[in-house]
């Protein structure tokens, strides 16, 4: 749609005065809520997003029987934009969560096998809950900074007498490796990153990437009506693998 | 489907005997529902879509109805029966997830635009799953929105590349994509050399991602040109069918 915002992006121009590759000022704190085992909040320029992670027992899948469990869940909660509203997770929440989930799972950045507590009978099963706060653009790159530094700060709870006990810990959960999620934007022959929403609305083309920090790329999501080349797709990977180690030091 | 610590990869073949970039035997048939404005059935090996498409239509309730353009609704469902463990029936997480991106894939593609207030219903059922499910409903959802009339920058093909065992390979079935290191759906507008739909799980270097999107990218175009063959196929039958019946016609008077 040509806005303002898409006309100052085809000039190379940012609503506030980026340039096109740089984020907004992003902060992360973490453990903000006592009563999950792990969780953190992370803003990108207006964008807010509340990340919290608890644990649960359950039985294992029967493909992976010594085998924990994760689940990502995203909720567009009405408070966050005038455009969500109240109800089970749409179409847009639920592409959100399984592109979160699957840079966690796929990037083995969990060991699963270490969340088993009885092989066959009984797992962990690890819910990362994504709770929009602010939308103001770029929530899938928010979103995956939220739930892994809400992973980084999450305790195992003890589990005594078929129990959990809650708030009191074995260990924490170890992480294996350290994904980011980077979300290259395209508007015109132009590409960008961190859109806000006025920015966002003007994009055409996006490109999750997952990058681990040995640079293999362990999760792919375009997304947008409108296509796009090759070639462009190695730019954006490109660029995506450069961004991400600025992205990474934010999770120390 | 269960994972296997088995070799996926025996003299350099795969299990069912491919080469690393060999596709399985491809079918694939126009008209597959009557009632559809269009349709048609694809598989690759095991797997089996059946797509119907109906519209152009009208849209309602109303309020749903965009002035400027139609707007397209893409249902990927998997029938019940479809897998070694049944599919409980109803909507998915991942359901959604892959309606929306095969919706994104041809939203680019078709001429919506000329026709205002109305809808494309594309419905994909998945009767066998083997692997490589959401390229085989694409690959199938394109002839069926052709066939249907609808104005469209190019057709859709699309397919699935991967990694198994240290090996980059094509068309993934089921033992292989669960077992993968890698893999990649890829949807595009051959002629146009342009990406419609592009998803990854697993791990890979950079490289290797190009070298697959290169290798998607040849598929694709074989793909296409079974596609179009089918299409023109399809409608060489019915010419020849109503050339019979006017035969028959001409012989009874």
């Amino acid at each position: 749609m040509k806005t303002y915002a898409y006309d100052l992006l085809v000039n190379d121009k940012r609503i506030d005065g980026r340039a096109m590759d740089e984020y907004r000022k992003i902060s992360i704190k973490r453990g903000i809520i006592h009563n999950a085992e792990g969780s953190a909040v992370c803003t990108m320029g207006s964008t807010k997003i509340i990340a919290g992670v608890k644990m649960e027992t359950g039985t294992p899948f029967a493909d992976t029987l010594d085998e924990g469990n994760l689940v990502v869940n995203a909720e567009f909660t009405p408070l966050s934009s005038p455009d969500f509203e109240a109800g089970p997770p749409g179409e847009d929440a639920t592409e959100l969560a399984r592109i979160v989930d699957r840079g966690i799972r796929e990037s083995e950045t969990v060991d699963f096998k270490k969340l088993c507590i009885a092989p066959g009978e009984k797992v962990w099963m690890m819910n990362v809950d994504i709770h929009i706060i602010n939308h103001d653009g770029d929530l899938i790159d928010c979103a995956f900074l939220a739930a892994m530094a809400a992973l980084a700060d999450t305790k195992i709870p003890k589990y005594v007498d078929e129990k959990i006990v809650r708030g009191d810990y074995q260990s924490k959960l170890e992480l294996l490796h350290a994904p980011v999620e980077v979300t290259v934007c395209k508007v015109a022959e132009k590409f960008l990153l961190d859109p806000d929403k006025a920015e966002e609305d003007a994009v055409e083309v996006k490109l999750t990437i997952a990058v681990r920090e040995d640079d293999n790329i362990c999760a792919l999501q375009k997304q947008g009506a409108k296509d796009v080349s090759i070639d462009d797709i190695k730019r954006m990977v490109e660029t995506a693998i450069a961004k991400s180690k600025e992205l990474r030091k934010l999770l120390k | 489907m269960a994972k296997t610590n088995d070799k996926l990869i025996v003299n350099g073949k795969r299990l069912d005997g491919r080469a690393f970039g060999d596709m399985r035997p491809i079918t694939m048939r126009i008209n597959a529902v009557d009632n559809a404005d269009g349709s048609a059935q694809v598989s690759f090996g095991n797997t089996e879509a059946i797509v119907a498409v109906y519209g152009p239509r009208k849209l309602f309730p109303r309020f749903l109805q965009e002035n400027d353009r139609g707007i397209m609704r893409y249902r990927y469902n998997m029938a019940p029966f479809s897998c070694t463990d049944r599919i409980r029936p109803g909507s998915s997480r991942r359901g959604t997830e892959i309606s929306k991106t095969s919706r994104l894939a041809f939203e680019p593609v078709a001429f919506l635009n000329d026709f205002p207030t109305t809808v494309v219903d594309v419905f994909t059922e998945i009767l066998q799953a083997d692997g490589s499910t959401r390229v085989t409903g694409i690959n199938a959802a394109s002839m069926a929105i052709a066939v249907a009339g609808v104005p469209m920058r190019d057709l859709v093909a699309a397919c699935s590349v991967g990694k198994i065992q240290g090996q980059l390979i094509v068309d993934l079935n089921g033992i292989e994509d669960n077992n993968s290191e890698a893999d990649v759906a890829v949807a595009m507008m051959p002629t146009k050399d342009r990406v419609t739909l592009l998803q990854m799980d697993g791990v890979l270097t950079k490289d290797e991602l190009f070298t697959l999107l290169g290798k998607a990218r040849e598929n694709c175009m074989r793909i296409y040109d079974m596609q179009k063959a089918a299409i023109k196929n399809s409608f060489k039958q019915n010419q020849d069918a109503e050339a019979a019946v006017e035969a028959d016609n001409g012989e009874m008077q």
